[in-house]
C-alpha cells in the first residue's frame, strides 16, 4: 500500500517530460483513463439502472413511455409479485439465501481444513492431491451434475434441499484461496511454538492459526456466496418442486410462463431487479473494510 | 516448512490427513463418483427385447463406443460446438481486452473517479447470469429497449438483435458485460504488485504513459493474463445459463444451441442417459485436452523468455 502511494505521488510533485505540454487540467487529472473508466462504469450499470427504471412502470407504460422515464407502477408491481402464487418470490429468496448462506458456511469451513492442511504440513501426496482438486475446475458443471442427479435419485435425495445444498460445498477456487491466504497469514515458528507447549493440532489450528486466517476466509465466503447465489444449472437439473427453487430458478420459470403472456414481463422485471439488491448491498456494505483485491489471492495489500 | 516438526512431535503426522477428510469425502462423492458413473454410462446403452413390454424388456447392456460414434457424427452436437467456438471467439478477446484496458487505466497516473468506476465494472459479477441475460434479453427487445428508440428517432435501420449474425454478438455481450469486472481485478491486483524501482528507469528514459504500458506492465503481468485467458476458455465452453434464459425471447437460440444445452435435453428431454453421458465425457475430454495444451504452451513460453 505505502509503495503505491508513493509511485502515485512522485510524478504529481515533478515535472515529467511527457505531460508538460498539455494544459493545466490535463496534468492534474488524466483525462484519457478516466473518461474510458467512466464509459466503461455506463455500459455496466446501463441495464442495472434500466431495470431499477422498468420496475417502476405499469404493464401498459412499459410499452409505451420513453425506457428511462420513470412510472408510477412500483407498488402496483410489487402488490402482483406479492399476490403470484401466494407470495412464493419471498419463497424463493429466502431459499437463494438459506442456499448461499449455508452452503457458503459449510464451504468456507472445509476450504479452511484443507487450504491449512496444504499450506503448513510437508506430507507425502501433497502436491497430488491440491493439483486433483483444483482439476474440479476444469469439470464442466453440466457433466457433473447430471450423474451427481442419476447418483441422488438412486439415493431419494433429488429435489430436495440437500441435493442443492450437498454438491457445492467443496469447491476448487476455494480451496486454492484457503491454501494462499493460510500460507501467508501463519507463520510457521508460531505453530512450532504452539507444539512446544503441547497443543494438539487441532487446537493449534482452531486458537491460532483460524483467527489469523479470518481475513482470507471472509473473501473464500463471500465468493461462494455469489458462486451459490448465481448458480441455476444444478437447481434447475435437481428441482422440480416450485417451493424449493432458489431465486435464479424462479425468476427463469417466470420468463418461461412470460413469454407468451406479456402481462407477467413487470412481474419478472420487478422480480430481477429485488434479486439483484442484496447482493449489490451486501458487496457496498462489505468493501469497507474489505477489499475486491483480496478475490484474485492477492495477500500483500 | 515443517518437516522438522513432523520429526520432533509425535502425532504430527497423521494430522494434514485428518484436515483432509471432509474434503476427501466430498471429492469422492461429488466428483470422483459421479465423473466415474458418467464413463460408465457412456458405454451402455437400453436394449430391447420383443415389444418391449412388461417387466425384464428392457435391459441396460455394453454398447462399447456406439455412444462415442453416434455423437462425434451427430450434426447437432457438431453444429453446437461450432457455435460455441464463434461465440467464445468474440467473448474472450474482447473480455479480455477490456478488463487489461480498463486495468491499466486504473493503475495510471492521475486517474479521478478510480474506486467508483473499479466498482461499478465488477458490479455485474455479483448478478447471477440469469438475471443478467434477462436484463439484456429484455434490452434487446425493440419494444422496451431504448437502444431501438435512439435508434428509430435517428431513422437508422433497426437490426434484429435476436436473430442470425447478431445473436452472436448479444449473446458475447451478456458474458463479456458478466465478466470483464472480475477479470480486470484479477490484471490490476497483479498491476499493483509491480514495484515502483521498475518503472523508475522508464521515467528518467521519458518514456510516455503509453509506451511504460506497453513495455513494462503488460509483459510483467503476462502470468495473470495467462491465468485469465484459461479460465474464460474452460467458462466460454461451458456456456448455457444465457442461451437458455434468452430461449423464451426468441426462436433463433434453439434448445441444443451449445454442445452443453443437447446433453440436457438428451439426459432430461429425450431420456436417453447414456448417450448424454458420452456427449458429457467428450467435452469433458475437449476441455482438459484444451486446459492441458494452453498451459504446456503458456510454460514453453515463460521457460523460453527465461532463459533468453
Amino acid at each position: 500500500m505505502s509503495s503505491l502511494a508513493v509511485r502515485k505521488a512522485a510524478p504529481a510533485a515533478g515535472t515529467t517530460p511527457g505531460t508538460a505540454q498539455g494544459p493545466p487540467l490535463r496534468r492534474r487529472i488524466a483525462l484519457v483513463p478516466t473518461l474510458t473508466l467512466l464509459l466503461g462504469a455506463i455500459y455496466t450499470l446501463l441495464p442495472v439502472a434500466w431495470v431499477v427504471i422498468a420496475s417502476t412502470k405499469s404493464g401498459s407504460e412499459l410499452f409505451s413511455t420513453f425506457t428511462f422515464l420513470p412510472g408510477s407502477g412500483f407498488t402496483q408491481n410489487l402488490k402482483d409479485l406479492n399476490a403470484y402464487r401466494d407470495g412464493i418470490y419471498w419463497q424463493w429468496m429466502l431459499n437463494s439465501g438459506l442456499y448461499a448462506g449455508l452452503g457458503a458456511l459449510v464451504s468456507t469451513c472445509v476450504s479452511a481444513f484443507t487450504g491449512y492442511a496444504l499450506a503448513t504440513y510437508r506430507f507425502r501426496g501433497r502436491e497430488a492431491i491440491f493439483n486433483v482438486l483444483l482439476a474440479g475446475v476444469l469439470m464442466p458443471p453440466v457433466i457433473l451434475a447430471i450423474p451427481q442427479y442419476l447418483l441422488l435419485a438412486k439415493a431419494n435425495l433429488t429435489d430436495s434441499y440437500l441435493s442443492v445444498l450437498l454438491p457445492q460445498i467443496l469447491a476448487p477456487y476455494g480451496v486454492y484461496l484457503s491454501r494462499i491466504y493460510a500460507a501467508a497469514a501463519v507463520p510457521t515458528d508460531v505453530v512450532e511454538a504452539g507444539r512446544m507447549d503441547g497443543a494438539s493440532e487441532w487446537r493449534i489450528f482452531t486458537r491460532i492459526a483460524l483467527p489469523m486466517m479470518i481475513p482470507g476466509m471472509v473473501t473464500v465466503f463471500l465468493f461462494q456466496f455469489v458462486a451459490i447465489w448465481n448458480n441455476f444449472l444444478l437447481p434447475y437439473i435437481m428441482l422440480s418442486n416450485d417451493e424449493r427453487f432458489p431465486l435464479t430458478l424462479g425468476l427463469y420459470t417466470l420468463l418461461m410462463q412470460g413469454a407468451n403472456t406479456p402481462a407477467l414481463y413487470t412481474l419478472v422485471i420487478t422480480g430481477a431487479f429485488l434479486a439483484v439488491l442484496p447482493l449489490i448491498a451486501l458487496f457496498l456494505v462489505i468493501q469497507r473494510f474489505w477489499s475486491l483485491d483480496l478475490l484474485s489471492g492477492a495477500v500483500k495489500s | 516448512m515443517s518437516s522438522t516438526a513432523g520429526r520432533r512431535s509425535y502425532g504430527v503426522k497423521g494430522a494434514p490427513y485428518a484436515f483432509l477428510v471432509p474434503a476427501a469425502i466430498l471429492f469422492a462423492l461429488f466428483f470422483a463418483l459421479p465423473i466415474g458413473y458418467a464413463v460408465w454410462l457412456s458405454f451402455r446403452k437400453v436394449h430391447v427385447s420383443g415389444l418391449g413390454l412388461g417387466a425384464g424388456a428392457r435391459s441396460e447392456v455394453w454398447a462399447g463406443l456406439e455412444n462415442y460414434r453416434d455423437a462425434l457424427t451427430d450434426n447437432e452436437f457438431y453444429d453446437g460446438a461450432l457455435r460455441v467456438l464463434g461465440y467464445g471467439c468474440i467473448v474472450v478477446p474482447v473480455m479480455l481486452g477490456l478488463a487489461l484496458l480498463f486495468a491499466l487505466m486504473l493503475d495510471s497516473e492521475r486517474v479521478r473517479l478510480a474506486p467508483f468506476t473499479r466498482l461499478a465494472i465488477f458490479l455485474p459479477y455479483a448478478i447471477p447470469g440469469v438475471v443478467a441475460a434477462l436484463l439484456w434479453g429484455f434490452l434487446y427487445l425493440p419494444d422496451v429497449s431504448p437502444f431501438y428508440y435512439v435508434l428509430d428517432r435517428l431513422h437508422l435501420p433497426q437490426p434484429n438483435l435476436l436473430d442470425g449474425g447478431p445473436l452472436y454478438l448479444a449473446l458475447s455481450n451478456i458474458a463479456v458485460w458478466g465478466g470483464t469486472g472480475f477479470n480486470m481485478i484479477v490484471i490490476y491486483t497483479s498491476l499493483r504488485a509491480i514495484p515502483a524501482e521498475v518503472y523508475e528507469a522508464a521515467k528518467l528514459d521519458g518514456a510516455s504513459p503509453l509506451q511504460t504500458a506497453l513495455k513494462i506492465k503488460i509483459p510483467m503481468v503476462a502470468p495473470s493474463l495467462v491465468l485469465t485467458f484459461f479460465f474464460s476458455i474452460i467458462a466460454t465452453l461451458q456456456v448455457f445459463n444465457e442461451p437458455t434464459t434468452l430461449k423464451p425471447l426468441t426462436n433463433s437460440v434453439n434448445t441444443t444451441w451449445s454442445p452443453l444445452m443437447k446433453v440436457y435435453v438428451d439426459a432430461f428431454a429425450k431420456g436417453d442417459i447414456y448417450s448424454a453421458a458420452a456427449e458429457a465425457t467428450l467435452i469433458a475430454l475437449a476441455t482438459l485436452m484444451l486446459s492441458f495444451g494452453f498451459l504446456r504452451a503458456a510454460n514453453r513460453r515463460n521457460r523460453q523468455e527465461a532463459a533468453g
